[in-house]
């Protein structure tokens, strides 16, 4: 038998066994059917899988594991498609798992201040739901509108104000998983501090490999009495992040603190009007929260602060309007980019925050040396960079140009001190940065825990985390300071 | 003092793991007491000290397992900084890998977060003797699993801790405490309500007569809330929540045994007899008597929590909340992933584990 024969037989047992749990409407295995599916937000990486089973129980999550788990079938699960490192990029034997109709909000406590929602709700869903009770989901990405819980769980998702309120995992209280096996396991707790080893921390950043989150109790912040954003211009990229420090120096954590370099600020003033000042190299956009008083305390100090570390220009919104305004250049940004170019390549790394002058100057070397733009939108508060970098996938070789171009960068992070990924994870985009940042007894623990929850091996394989082989064989293309970093392996 | 036992450490874990010699790690001893029985050849890590890296204005700080919490907390007040989750010491000897291995945390738990929210990286030594190295400092970095959280509270059975990076955050420009005499469920309500509105409270207890609220923050926002809270200005606030978060309120002497329930924030007050002590605004619950554990268990587990023998009692049974059969298999399945010969602090956490 060829193996598009074999592939084929699979995939009739494998529709034939969905179509036992689900409704003929909730599995799809046509070409164009599963066409939808096959990307994620990273869209330079596509393949269609043998076929998109969405579920709307808890029951039929279950049941279509325990198929899967006795089939032998790899399963993806996907939330709202929005990842950016191709976390969700199906697998040609494996089913897509879809958990985008399992969107119910469950239960919102205002007392006890926790939402139970099921995993395809989308993040600013559960803020609009605690709204009326002067209530709010903290994690806040640019992708909110989109991105659904579970993802943001699968991938501990950041936003603008995690400096101060912290990541997912931050804001999560319990979560109801789904093994590889198809049991049902409850991790964490509406109480604090669980009992035994803390697995939910375990499974939060996870990526898909360790279990399907089927449902999660997050914790509702009070909405601030007031928030305030400054707006403040430099003619000098390394100036501005001086200006981090001493914000954080003095004492102050904003609400969130970001940055944008010139091309970025034009290109989202372009798109959204937000009043930015074009002419600046980089912008500070400082957002501080709280009580009235304390807010009009803070905006003072940060005020001279931001003066005394050579600001040209701060602006205080004068209004919500302007507030939103201010921010919706920022959470636009990526788009705004994108209209420069046919195509952008937005990058992850996370530095010590005193490092941001000289890996800034080392990308702007790299673009000049790849002959590539880039444009940088930051987390400037927690040191996560985004560097987006501009390139036109139908020009031959741009692609890849602009792929090595970004493992660079993500190897002058680590150099730095820092990370290939602060919140956009690895997925299969950064399968051989996980390399450049872990030896062989670290990815061979990460195997070891892996096994422990999934040791068929079943759940998003070949993502997040690299085989010793493949750092083997990527080690000898990348030889990194001369010292290898796999000298026990074999090498062919 | 700064001192480096790495080497040392591993080799000894080595030597142990190849003859399945059961270790009791030990840092300061200074919460000796705290989980079940240790057993197994003492391995010290006090020697084992020093802080790394610190640097005020990336708020992150990395030491070496063996160093005095004493010495951390010091350091950080020096220039202006603290622990967000202000961990008890139980002790002078406390040291940093002691306290992130126990994971627990002090007074300001629900609104600042917990130990393990404050990790940002670990060095550790797993059951093989390997030194691995996951997370790092810097504040968000999600390559590879989390596995320097998960060391949080797993009271070193799946790995000696070498050295902890934590999130430190700046110490707020005012405090002050507020007391007001109520009844325990009125408090409850009252510090569930208050937390539902933009107010900068840090901590809120209820001590058996009064409920104990702190305030921190800007200096304006502080003496503004306190008008809206109302209750007396304590005059020595500071030392209350230390004696509260140490163990030396009077409400925790005696030798009579000390049931920790923790359950959801606005849960009513339990109906078990002895004598309670409200913190965490209602998350954390302290319990003394002589009371049978499965009545006890059963009454937090039904309010959808968990209840720990945290001190004194018989240590040779379970001290910490059974879990259920699926969940132990799996906790049972990750110890051996880190420790395959079952060789760090055995049955410390769950006899199993
Ligand atoms: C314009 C734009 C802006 C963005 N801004 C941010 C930002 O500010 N901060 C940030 O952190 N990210 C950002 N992202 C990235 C992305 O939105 C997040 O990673 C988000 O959490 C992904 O959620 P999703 O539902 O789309 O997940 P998907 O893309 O569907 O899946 C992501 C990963 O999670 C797994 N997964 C999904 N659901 C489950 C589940 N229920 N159980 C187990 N595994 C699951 C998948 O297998 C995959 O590995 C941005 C993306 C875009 C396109």
């Amino acid at each position: 038998m060829t193996t598009t024969d074999a592939l084929t037989v699979r995939r009739n047992e494998l529709v034939r066994g969905l179509l036992d749990i689900l409704p003929a409407d909730a599995v799809l295995h046509l070409a164009e059917a599963l066409r939808p599916y096959e990307c994620d937000g990273l869209s330079a990486y596509r393949r269609l899988p043998m076929a998109v089973a969405l579920p709307s129980s808890v029951e039929q999550v279950r049941a279509i594991m325990r198929l899967c788990h006795r089939l032998r079938i790899p399963v993806v699960p996907r939330g709202a498609g929005t990842g950016l490192s191709g976390g969700a990029l199906p697998l040609s034997d494996g089913l897509l798992l879809s958990l985008a109709k399992l969107k119910s909000i469950l239960n919102l406590d205002p007392v006890a201040r926790t939402a139970r929602v099921q995993p395809g709700v989308r993040n600013l869903a559960i803020s609009q739901a605690a709204l009326p009770h002067g209530l709010y989901y903290a994690p806040d990405p640019s992708s909110q509108i989109a991105c659904s819980i579970g993802g943001n769980v699968a991938e501990n998702s950041g936003g603008v104000h995690c400096l101060k309120y912290g990541l997912t995992v931050h804001n999560l209280l319990r979560l109801e998983v789904v093994t590889a096996e198809g049991e049902l396991l409850s991790l964490g707790s509406d109480a604090p501090d669980a009992p035994g080893y803390d697995l939910m921390a375990l499974m939060t950043g996870s990526e898909g490999l360790l279990g399907i989150v089927v449902e999660a109790t997050v914790r509702l912040l009070p909405l601030p009495e007031r928030a305030q954003v400054l707006l403040a211009a430099f003619d000098d990229v390394a100036r501005a992040a001086a200006a981090v420090g001493e914000i954080i120096a003095a004492g102050i954590i904003p609400a969130g603190l970001e940055m944008m370099d010139k091309l970025a600020i034009q290109a989202a003033e372009a798109f959204v009007h937000a009043g930015y000042p074009v002419a600046a190299e980089a912008i500070l956009l400082c957002e501080l929260d709280g009580t009235n008083d304390e807010v009009s305390e803070h905006v003072m100090q940060v005020r001279q602060l931001l003066l005394r570390c050579g600001a040209t220009e701060v602006r205080t919104a004068r209004d919500e309007a302007e507030r939103q305004r201010f921010w919706a250049g920022r959470k636009s940004a990526f788009p705004a980019v994108g209209r420069l170019s046919p195509d952008y390549y937005c990058m992850d790394g996370t530095i010590p925050r005193r490092r941001l002058p000289e890996v800034l100057t080392r990308i702007r070397e790299l673009s000049v040396e790849y002959g590539l733009a880039v444009a940088n939108v930051f987390h400037a508060g927690d040191g996560n960079l985004h560097p987006l970098i501009l390139y036109d996938a139908n020009r031959p070789g741009e692609l890849e140009r602009t792929e090595q171009f970004g493992a660079r960068i993500l190897q002058a992070c680590v150099d730095a001190g820092g990370t290939i990924t602060g919140e956009h994870g690895v997925g299969m985009e950064k399968i051989d940065a996980m390399c450049g940042q872990f030896a062989a007894p670290e990815l061979a623990q990460f195997h070891a825990v892996k096994a422990a929850f999934d040791p068929d091996g079943l759940l998003n394989p070949g993502k997040a985390v690299p085989t010793l082989h493949r750092c083997a064989e990527f080690g000898a293309m990348h030889v990194h300071h001369n010292e290898l970093k796999f000298p026990d392996l074999p090498r062919f | 003092m700064s001192r480096d036992l790495e080497q040392p450490i591993a080799e000894r874990v080595r030597e142990a793991a190849a003859q399945a010699t059961p270790l009791a790690i030990v840092g300061g001893g200074s919460k000796e007491w705290y989980g079940r029985t240790p057993v197994g050849e003492r391995l010290d890590l006090a020697g084992h000290a020093g802080i790394l890296n610190y640097e005020p204005s990336e708020l992150v700080i990395r030491a070496r397992a063996g160093t005095p919490l004493a010495e951390i907390v010091a350091v950080l007040a020096e220039n202006g900084q603290r622990l967000p989750f202000d961990p008890p010491a139980f002790g002078a000897s406390a040291t940093l890998g002691g306290s992130i291995a126990c994971g627990l945390s002090g007074p300001s738990r629900p609104y600042a977060g917990s130990a393990r929210d404050h990790v940002l990286g670990a060095r550790i030594v797993n059951g093989q003797g390997e030194v691995l190295e996951f997370g790092g400092q810097v504040m968000k970095n999600v390559a590879g699993y989390d596995v320097s959280r998960l060391m949080a509270g797993a009271l070193g059975s799946l790995g000696v801790l070498l050295d902890v990076s934590l999130k430190v955050l700046p110490r707020p420009a005012c405090e002050l405490t507020l007391a007001k005499e109520c009844t325990a469920g009125n408090a409850i309500a009252a510090m569930n309500a208050w937390a539902g509105r933009p107010l900068p409270i840090s901590a809120a207890a209820f001590d058996g007569i009064r409920l104990v609220m702190r305030l921190a923050g800007a200096e304006t926002a502080v003496h503004s809330a306190a008008v809206r809270l109302g209750g007396e200005a304590m005059a020595d606030g500071e030392r209350f929540w230390t004696e509260l978060r140490e163990h030396r309120h009077g409400y925790f002497a005696g030798e009579m045994p000390l049931w920790r329930l923790a359950v959801p924030g606005p849960t009513p007050p339990i109906d078990l007899p002895g004598k309670w002590l409200i913190e965490w605004g209602g998350g954390q619950r302290w319990l003394r008597g002589e009371l049978d554990p499965v009545h006890i268990r059963a009454a937090a587990q039904s309010a959808g929590g968990h209840a720990t023998l945290f001190r004194g009692g018989d240590r040779n049974g379970p001290v910490f909340h059974p879990l259920v059969p699926a969940m132990l298999a799996l906790q049972r399945r990750l110890k051996q992933a880190f420790d395959p010969a079952g060789i760090l602090n055995p049955g410390r956490l769950y006899p199993e584990l």
